[in-house]
């Protein structure tokens, strides 16, 4: 990277003052409180009671908790899945095709990441709701519930995670032309051909940015969820819906225990997006 | 290329050709319409019945809702809040950006790993993170719980990569020779910093915090444990909303949402016309 | 060096879409194994009791291999969800007030005759209390202690909250029973709002905020109250001279699989009725308590005093009038909101 540049850069005392600035101030912001997560994550619930990795197993191998984190990784998968189908679809139709209306969509395309989750989970009731939903009632006499079922969760996962690929892909796409692709193409390569041989190899790495970073948005998600949610043990409860409802319901180790394991998650999420970008940059 | 995780490296739109290249075949027609019914359905659909559901009641009723002196209260705290911790990030994800990037240090690369934890942690962890440190058990003895000052360091938690992420991509690209010469002719530091460091980096500064704004204002899982929703005090916008739908008023939850809406749109215009400026100049 | 980073990307990322596909499956059923499962729907506090009524359930004939799936909320909010997925895959519920039941009636979704029954539908019951920090250090004797200026009150909210509205009607009732004309009802009734620092969703919110070293004084049930001592926590309660009856309607869907009516059955049995006393709730029905203890009561021994004077919602013209005169919907104004909103103004 950069690195003949940060030998020549003078090191007065700005420079340590600054370093010294930013590891305090990381240290305390998201350090620390992480380090007290894992301590209570691992302390005894109770004075004499059994604490460590022994007690933290026991709390996670609960039917409840186990059945929250499955729901979790299935609503993320396919939410993932399908976010990365229409994802690298809508990139390719973006960059590469002319249509009317092709500005607004790319701009409406980014539009879920500032939506706030709570107005997610509420506009999926309004439109899908069997109740006041505009879709609702229509879709129950087919025998389709969107709200409080597993698709209902995959929705507002969706939503939330939609723009995370095209970001990565979109930039790639403009980047590498169209070049190559349209060699390919005069001779006599069909679409499919061309996208397989030419297209995917180059977007590769950016797709699997794209998948890591929605899958970790997805197994995270919480507002959109909770709205969308029936929540309850075996019924729609997901791992950050568990989270929260054994804090507010006296089972705190249960939470912290639960709550690890995603940081676990998200910190993997990271170090792999973090493994891999150094891949592709060298 | 950008090292950017999570903040996004510039909006995911085509922003380098007036249109794409190739007209649409009856293939990728199709494509288009499969694309075109899922974003609808998805993510148009609902965000339109909100609208719908707000301008239900008449323009007299969205009003009434807005102007009501506890809606506003919140309205008005969610915004100064962000607009706080915006310009916090401003300062200090400069600084953080210029650290990373211009010092060295052993340990370094774990403390860039660390500014995306807070984006890739699940929400309702992270108020659990920040209430192991800060709650009612601190090791420190402080209790943010349902304190102002409790909103703010969530908020100031979960918006840390936004400002960091844009910038430190640009200082990357900016060119140390510019600075030497600047120095070299007798500029000092401070001259330096402000003449010729500073105008580059303002794009992506402006950038990362209308981006981190836009979260600060739709934030909600990691308020749900740290708010007491005290009326005036530490209600936000999207408490507010869970509010009115929990309390079968979904009138009023549509109308702050819209609200909500609104200023994610403008938010992404904003995103939109930076990106245009800083790709013409470049 | 490269190559070993590829494969190891990739081999994670094909681990997390396996583990995905092989739960795929198994995602919906994994809860319920072979036996019949009663899906309840709840307002906040009723869990624990629940819990404990459903553990004696599965020593009965009726109950074996049932297995339970709660979810636990604020009243209102748990009742429109039921009514927004027509009561898809319901098979009990349980509400704090008699409204948020009528309108499953109302939307066909529980017979008429719900309240048919011996304890007109109502399965639990308890009284409207008020916690304090642990030995009381403000001295709290009764309802007119609320409006003292070194109180902070921690109280549900009444707009999602069916615990908020019992709190209320107890301050008004208590006023009213002083001699209090409507006015000077009102007035304290400003008093004790302007002297809120929280109002939660739910009672189990507020009791969450209380804990978190919110305020100085809770409203809440004595249940909750209870339930709160047995978990450790650091409070006690005050059972005030006057206070109010509340009572929790429960009812089967009208196509709930049959086991979720031997459950209701099971409920308002001595047995039932005998766990949700042992986690705090008044009986509804004719038990005899004396010989339960009641761990977390003030007295476990004697675990329910019988305030002086006990208010009830059929004294006030029962819920719907109830709703009429003091808490709107839909963001309507009634009495409620309006000292609400002048009480918090600022």
């Amino acid at each position: 990277m950069a690195d003949t540049r940060q030998i020549r850069a003078r090191k007065g005392p700005v420079t340590y003052l600054l370093r010294a600035f930013v590891i305090a101030y990381l240290a305390v912001l998201v350090i620390w409180p992480l380090f007290e997560v894992a301590q209570q994550t691992f302390a005894p619930a109770d004075v004499g009671d059994e604490g460590g990795v022994g007690a933290f197993w026991e709390r996670l191998s609960d039917p409840s908790v186990t059945y929250a984190f499955n729901l979790t990784v299935t609503v993320a998968f396919w939410a993932v899945l399908i976010n990365t189908l229409f994802g690298v679809g809508i990139s390719l139709l973006l960059v590469r095709y002319q249509f009317p209306g092709r500005r607004i969509l790319s701009v409406l395309v980014d539009l879920p990441m500032s939506v706030s989750p709570v107005v997610v989970g509420l506009a999926l009731v309004l439109a899908y709701s069997t109740g006041k939903g505009w879709f609702g009632e229509a879709l129950a006499s087919v025998g389709f519930y969107v709200i409080g079922t597993t698709p209902g969760l995959i929705m507002a996962t969706a939503f939330v995670s939609l723009p995370l690929v095209i970001r990565e892909i979109v930039p790639v796409l403009e980047e590498i032309g169209a070049d190559a692709e349209m060699a390919a193409h005069s001779l006599g390569a069909n679409g499919w051909q061309t996208f397989r041989r030419i297209t995917l190899p180059s977007i590769k790495w950016a797709v699997v940015y794209g998948v890591v970073l929605s899958m970790a948005r997805s197994l995270g998600e919480f507002g959109a969820v909770k709205i969308v949610s029936p929540g309850a043990e075996f019924r729609g409860e997901t791992a950050t819906l568990l989270i929260q409802n054994r804090y507010t319901n006296y089972e705190e180790p249960t939470a912290y225990a639960a709550a690890f394991v995603l940081v676990l998650a998200s910190v993997l999420a990271l170090v792999v997006v973090s493994l891999i970008r150094k891949e592709d940059h060298s | 290329m950008t090292d950017t995780l999570v903040a996004p490296s510039g909006p995911a739109r085509t922003t380098s050709r007036p249109g794409g290249l190739f007209r649409l075949t009856p293939t990728s027609g199709v494509g288009l319409g499969v694309a075109l019914v899922w974003f609808s359905v998805l993510v148009l659909l609902p965000l339109a019945a909100v609208v719908g559901a707000a301008a239900d009641g008449g323009f007299d009723r969205f009003w009434s809702t807005l102007a009501d002196a506890q809606t506003f209260a919140a309205l008005r705290l969610t915004v100064v809040e962000a607009l706080l911790v915006t310009a916090v990030n401003a300062v200090i994800g400069t600084i953080v950006a210029w650290v990373l990037v211009r010092d060295q240090f052993p340990g370094k690369r774990i403390l860039d790993v660390v500014i995306d934890i807070p984006f890739a942690l699940p929400t309702i962890v992270a108020g659990l993170v920040l209430l192991s440190l800060w709650g009612p058990e601190s090791p420190m003895g402080i209790n943010i719980v349902n304190t102002r000052q409790g909103i703010f360091l969530a908020l100031l938690f979960v918006t840390l990569p936004f400002v960091v992420r844009t910038v430190q991509p640009v200082l990357i690209e900016l060119d140390a020779d510019v600075e030497e010469a600047a120095a070299s002719l007798g500029a000092s530091r401070v001259t330096t910093f402000r003449r010729i460091i500073l105008p580059s980096l303002v794009p992506a500064i402006a950038a990362g915090s209308s981006l981190g704004f836009a979260r600060a204002i739709s934030e909600f899982g990691s308020l749900v444990l740290i708010s007491g929703n005290t009326p005036y005090e530490t209600e936000v916008a999207s408490l507010k909303i869970l509010k009115f739908l929990e309390g079968d008023n979904q009138a009023g939850a549509a109308a702050v949402a819209v609200l909500l809406l609104v200023v994610a749109i403008v938010t992404i215009v904003i995103l939109d016309l930076i990106s245009r400026r800083v790709a013409r100049r470049g | 060096m490269k190559r070993v980073i590829k494969a190891a990307a990739l081999a994670v990322t094909g681990a997390l879409a396996l583990t995905a596909c092989a739960s795929a499956d198994g995602g919906s059923g994994s809860g319920s194994d072979d036996g019949e499962r009663v899906n309840i729907v709840g307002f906040a506090v009723p869990e624990a009791g629940n819990k404990a009524a459903a553990a004696e359930f599965a020593k009965t004939e009726a109950g074996k291999d049932v297995t339970f799936s709660g979810s636990y909320g604020a009243s209102g909010d748990q009742s429109r969800k039921v009514v927004d997925t027509k009561g898809k895959d319901v098979d009990y519920v349980v509400f704090s007030l008699e409204p948020d039941l009528t309108r499953l009636v109302d939307a066909g979704l529980v017979a008429d005759d719900w309240n048919a029954g011996p304890t007109q539908g109502i399965v639990s019951s308890s009284v409207a209390v008020i916690a304090t920090e642990a030995g009381n250090p403000l001295g709290i004797e009764d309802w007119d202690d609320l409006t003292r200026d070194d109180v902070k009150i921690v109280t549900p909210d009444p707009a999602s909250s069916g615990s908020a509205k019992w709190n209320i009607l107890a301050l008004y009732t208590y006023a009213k029973q002083n001699g209090a004309t409507e006015e000077e009802a009102d007035a304290f009734l400003k008093k004790v709002f302007a002297n809120v620092t929280t109002w939660a969703a739910s009672g189990r919110e507020a009791t969450e905020a209380f804990k978190k070293g919110v305020g100085n004084v809770l409203l809440t049930y004595e249940n909750e109250a209870i339930l709160a001592k047995q978990n450790g926590e650091d409070l006690d309660y005050i059972v005030p001279d006057h206070t109010f009856l509340i009572e929790n309607p429960g009812a089967v869907l009208k196509d709930a699989s049959p086991v979720a009516r031997d459950w209701l059955d099971f409920i308002l049995s001595d047995a039932g009725q005998t766990a949700f006393v042992s986690k705090g709730f008044r009986p509804v029905g004719d038990l005899d308590i004396s010989g339960i203890e009641v761990e977390g009561a003030n007295d476990p021994a004697d675990p329910f005093p019988t305030p002086t004077s006990l208010s009830t919602a059929a004294d006030l013209g029962g819920w719907s009038a109830i709703n009429a005169e003091w808490f709107g919907k839909d963001g309507e104004k009634l009495r409620f909101d309006q000292l609400y909103a002048e009480a918090t103004k600022q």
